[in-house]
């Protein structure tokens, strides 16, 4: 029954270390709608951090290599990171347009055996499961509805900016919808889109205390119960540094935080250790099902 | 091939968008290389493909037909029938064992300036990397 | 006989002779077969230059003359008349173009002195096989059509109908006036817009050489200069001009509320409805979209009450044929819209507005009776106005939209007038150019206007202090001062830019012109030429050419007139006469060309069984030319020998 889609996982580094539950999450899921999660064999980090900033080049190269290997396996890659999502659209589109840029990291992946030929596409997870598969599939596995649980749906900065054309850059909506298929009921949400201040925590810890801060009230405001998230630095933001927001600002924020496909995974009929909620750091008991304990 | 080949490339530019675009990028100082001779027709429409067949056989190692964009030609359709004609030549050319990439029509508008630079541009390294035509066999060395 | 070539090149300056080696050229183009005399010379297009032409052609008995210089779209009409002067046939001149095509695109002179000679060359070949050819002089209607009834528009029907000539002048709303009409003050006399405007008007409503075509627009043109037929559709009122008397009963008795165009959505008009009070014609159209009658079948109170028996519900569109002798595009412009910029929150957050929602807040007989209101009916103690929406962005519009600046700062200075709050301006660069600005500007600054330097960022509702609740936050850079500023303010007014309407691609097909990359109709040349097109007998004038204030506009306007008025004048034109010919003999009645011609041309003599050309309809695009399998068809002045001899030439000369 349903749909079957293959495509190349590309977890990225993060889900290896702080967001093994969205990996674990995101897997669960998407085997529930048929989407063939093969994760691409070697893959390497895309490079995401301030390296293009430093060595453009270099780091366009590394995001090569990954859409090569994922050429050869003849499908595209999906992503559940939007940095990742950048980065390797970047340079996808890139090489696309800039013959010069092409044959010079054509020369390179020679000499790896490697080359890319400009086929492979990127998408991130909640996009392909919003577009491709849809309402009707995703709704038929709901087996537990989220019963109007208020989620603030929290997109970060990079999923529509700068490449997204998916969605409405500044206000988009995918999140939202999913949300609404899954029973819970997606808060207003003015600042869904806003920087959570990830990138700065060690450069300039206050600033983005500051914008964490914004993001908390903003949803509580709101009335929203918990932040779904679609990123791992995000997530982990947000999550983390609730208490040190709490310190220096003499406030008391305790909002859970949930990867997007927890949620999904939880409407599914998942158990809090096959979602890896059990690996959180703010307990979200008070406003999961009982069920979810049990399982 | 040879790297100091200079392709020659008659140009067939209609007055009215392509003639004047590639004024416009005179006029805007753009350098690009000079191996496009213009011709000037009233429209790409007026290019029959014996023109085009005498460039190649006279010398000319490619040929670019250039005239106003699909819709906008000052004739109403005379670009349409050059389009036309274009894919009958393509044909001929193939029969006569001529690569595709010598005989090109592109669009230009009047205000494309950089536009036009850049066909010929284009043209002209497609052109040096497939080497002189050869036609009679008689080219002079460079 | 062999024919006598004089062959001339041009320095034009350094221009050319910077890149070209002319001397050497000049060497070259000596020894090529049948050239009696090669000069240079430093201005070929100069008195002293047309001179030289013609004495030679005098003295020497030259039958072929080539200029090698400039485009032939730059002086190609200067050395026919040279020639022809001197006593021999235009079309037996041709010019090799060795600058735009030339010494301006390359850096190597070598290369373009070899290239110059091989143009010439071909040049001289090609004029070998030219032919005398007689221009054709036809005589010139004169009417002229003027395509829309905003200021540029007005201005040019009068300046043209006070000459003695007709006018008609085709406005697709139900009144002339264009934007002007909505405007509350105009920059930088504070000059009333509708004291100023509606006079105009009124002369162009009364005018007795003014034929006014209003809720009317062009459908097709077609013609040759001096002689154009152009069609247009009168759409249905459902009000009969004549009768009506403009009382205003129907639109007081219509039942049917819907909002106004005219007030940007912020006040209400009628189904039956002027869209002002003083509109010229001052009929009223009725919307069937929303009128009662048309959409139920019920109602008909405005015919009940009409003194004059003046609605008619069964009109129908009509179409008409003009025949003119030129044309003018004053067409105008559409504004951004606000709402493709997502960060600004147009059409989200209350109380942001366009720069024409303020003004027509600001006008007296707009829906608030001019006073500045927010949603909730007070007056803003704070507003900022964005500068650029749209505009110099990458994004959207590269360009510039040339008003914007001082048009803020009049809504600044109307907005300190009538509420005395607070204003900010956020701005990129100021750009205060014209007879005044730099004056008004000053004003402005002195009312104590706050100018930020930096665009905008966003606007928020979100507050991050106590003193931001409530209120929109602009959030911006300021690059003077190097630091971000968030500014809570009551208002927002975005200064949007302008737009080539979205019907500017059909005007610009039926009529048969071209647009620049910005998509604002191409002008023939940006500093010499601004209201010509390369179409002769059809001129622009005002923002549809290009983003500009009023008295731009009125100046374009009369300008195109003048145009206009020179080529009526001249009484007859000249055409070219580079149509085509059909050699009878040759040809085999095949009538492949027949199916070929835009124009529909070329007729069939079923009498002798072969094809002919009626040369008034051939426009001369060679399209048939190219096709005929028999080459029995020619093209003037274009014969493939002509066209074989330049192909010979260039690929066998040079490298």
């Amino acid at each position: 029954m349903g749909s079957h889609l293959e495509f190349s996982y590309y977890p990225g580094c993060s889900l290896e270390g702080m967001n093994k539950a969205y990996d674990k999450s995101a897997r669960a899921v998407s085997k529930s709608l048929g989407i063939d999660l093969t994760e691409l064999n070697d893959w390497n980090c895309c490079g995401a951090s301030a390296y293009m900033s430093i060595q453009e080049l270099r780091a366009h190269l590394l995001s090569a290599r990954n859409l090569a290997l994922a050429e050869k396996e003849k499908k595209d890659l999906a992503v559940v990171c939007p940095a990742c999502l950048t980065t390797l659209t970047k340079s996808n589109r890139y090489m696309g347009e800039d013959p010069k840029l092409r044959r010079t990291i054509a020369s390179a992946l020679r000499a790896a055996n490697l080359q890319y030929l400009g086929t492979v596409k990127v998408r991130h997870l909640l996009e392909v499961i919003v577009r491709d598969i849809g309402e009707q599939e995703v709704k038929a596995r709901v087996s537990r509805p989220l019963s109007d649980l208020k989620v603030a749906p929290y997109y970060g900065c990079q999923f529509t900016r700068p490449f997204g054309d998916f969605d409405d850059k500044e206000s988009p909506v995918m999140l939202d919808t999913l949300l609404k298929w899954l029973g819970a009921e997606p808060v207003n949400f003015p600042l869904k889109a806003k920087c959570c201040g990830g990138m700065l925590m060690t450069t300039n810890e206050p600033i983005g205390l500051g914008l964490v801060r914004s993001l908390l009230d903003c949803a509580v405001q709101n009335g929203a119960e918990c932040v779904a998230t679609i990123c791992p630095l995000c997530h982990i933001t947000l999550e983390a540094y609730q208490g040190n927001v709490n310190k220096k600002f003499a406030t008391s924020y305790k909002l859970p935080t949930f990867y997007f496909t927890q949620l999904m995974g939880v409407a599914f009929g998942f158990s809090r250790k096959e979602l890896g909620i059990n690996e959180e750091l703010i307990s979200s008991k008070r406003i999961l099902p009982e069920q979810v304990e049990a399982a | 091939m040879e790297s100091n080949f200079e392709p020659k490339i008659v140009g067939f530019l209609c007055k009215w968008c392509a003639y004047t675009g590639a004024d416009l990028a005179g006029t805007s100082r753009i350098k690009y290389p000079p191996n496009v001779t213009p011709i000037r027709v009233m429209c790409s429409g007026r290019v029959d493909p014996v023109l085009v067949m005498k460039a190649l056989s006279s010398g000319a190692d490619g040929v670019l037909i250039a005239g106003c964009h699909p819709g906008d030609c000052h004739y109403q359709s005379g670009n349409v029938k050059t389009i036309r004609r274009f894919k009958l030549l393509q044909r001929m050319l193939d029969q006569f064992g001529i690569e595709r990439d010598r005989v090109r029509l592109e669009w230009v508008s009047a205000s494309e300036g950089e536009r036009y630079a850049q066909v010929v541009e284009n043209m002209t390294e497609t052109l040096r990397k497939l080497g002189p035509l050869n036609w009679n066999g008689n080219k002079e060395a460079s | 006989m062999a024919e006598k070539i004089g062959v001339y090149v041009c320095h034009c300056g350094t221009n050319i002779a910077q890149t070209v080696d002319c001397k050497s050229v000049v060497d070259y183009v000596s020894a090529l077969p049948n050239v009696t005399v090669a000069r240079d010379y430093q201005y070929m297009c100069s008195d002293p230059g047309q001179d030289l032409i013609k004495k030679d052609i005098k003295e020497l008995g030259l039958t072929r003359v080539v200029v090698a210089s400039c485009s032939p779209l730059m002086h190609e009409p200067t050395f026919r008349r040279a020639v022809e002067e001197a006593g021999l046939n235009q079309f037996l001149f041709q010019m090799a173009n060795i600058r735009e095509q030339c010494s301006w695109i390359s850096e190597n002179k070598e290369k373009a002195t070899e290239r110059a000679k091989s143009i010439v060359a071909a040049a001289v070949k090609r004029v070998e096989f030219q032919e005398s050819l007689d221009v054709k002089k036809v005589p010139v209607n004169p009417n002229v059509l003027i395509v829309g009834g905003g200021i540029t528009g007005i201005e040019a029907a009068l300046q043209i109908a006070d000459s003695g000539k007709k006018v008609y002048l085709v406005e697709k709303e139900p009144t002339i006036g264009g934007y002007m009409a909505r405007f509350d003050k105009t920059f930088p006399t504070l000059d009333c817009a509708a004291c100023i405007l509606t006079p105009k008007m009124v002369s162009v409503g009364q005018h007795p050489n003014i034929e006014l075509l209003s809720y009317s627009d062009v459908t097709g043109f077609s013609g040759y200069v001096g002689n154009f037929t152009a069609r247009v559709r009168k759409r249905p009122k459902y009000v009969e001009d004549e009768k009506c008397s403009g009382c205003g009963l129907c639109t007081e008795k219509c039942p049917v509320s819907v909002p106004s165009e005219f007030e940007c959505g912020l006040g209400k008009r009628k189904a039956i409805y002027r869209p002002f009070p003083q509109a010229v014609p001052n009929v009223p159209v009725i919307d069937t979209e929303h009128c009662l009658y048309f959409t139920k079948g019920v109602c008909k109170v405005c015919q009940k009450f009409c003194p004059r028996g003046a609605i008619d519900f069964d009109q129908k569109e009509v179409y008409i044929d003009l025949q003119v002798g030129a044309a003018i595009l004053a067409t105008g412009f559409d504004l951004f819209d606000a709402s493709r910029v997502k960060q600004y929150g147009y059409g989200k957050l209350p109380n942001v507005i366009t720069s024409l929602e303020f003004e027509r807040l600001s006008h007296a007989s707009g829906p608030t009776g001019g006073k500045i209101l927010l949603k909730n009916g007070q007056m803003p103690t704070s507003l900022a106005i964005l500068h650029c929406i749209g505009s110099r962005d990458t994004n959207f519009n590269e360009y510039c939209s040339r008003v914007c600046c001082m048009y803020s700062m009049k809504i600044a200075h109307l907005a300190h007038e009538k509420t005395g709050a607070r204003v900010y301006e956020f701005y990129i660069d100021l750009r205060a150019f014209g007879k005044g600005y730099e004056e008004f500007y000053k004003r402005v600054l002195e009312e104590e206007t706050i100018f930020i330097r930096g665009k905008a960022a966003e606007v928020t509702d979100v507050p991050q202090t106590p003193a931001e609740r409530g209120k929109l936050v602009v959030v911006a850079e300021d690059t003077l001062l190097g630091i971000v500023r968030r500014i809570p303010v009551d208002m927002v007014v975005l200064s949007v830019g302008f737009e080539p309407r979205k019907d500017a691609v059909e005007i610009a097909r039926i009529f048969s012109i071209s647009r620049s990359q910005d998509g604002f109709f191409l002008e023939r040349h940006p500093k010499l030429a601004p209201v010509s097109t390369a179409s002769d007998g059809i001129f622009i004038a005002g923002s549809c050419q290009g983003p500009k204030d009023i008295p731009d506009s009125v100046a374009q306007g009369a300008a195109a007139a003048a145009n206009a008025l020179s080529l009526i004048d001249r009484k007859e034109v000249t055409l070219e006469p580079t149509i085509a010919v059909i050699d009878e003999e040759s040809c085999s009645g095949c009538k492949i060309c027949i199916g070929l011609c835009a124009y529909n041309a070329i007729t069939f003599d079923e009498a002798k069984k072969v094809s002919k050309v009626n040369d008034a309809l051939c426009k001369g695009c060679g399209v048939c030319v190219a096709a005929c399998p028999s080459a029995a068809i020619e093209q003037r002045n274009f014969t493939d020998d002509q066209l074989l001899a330049e192909v010979e030439s260039v690929c066998v000369s040079g490298k």
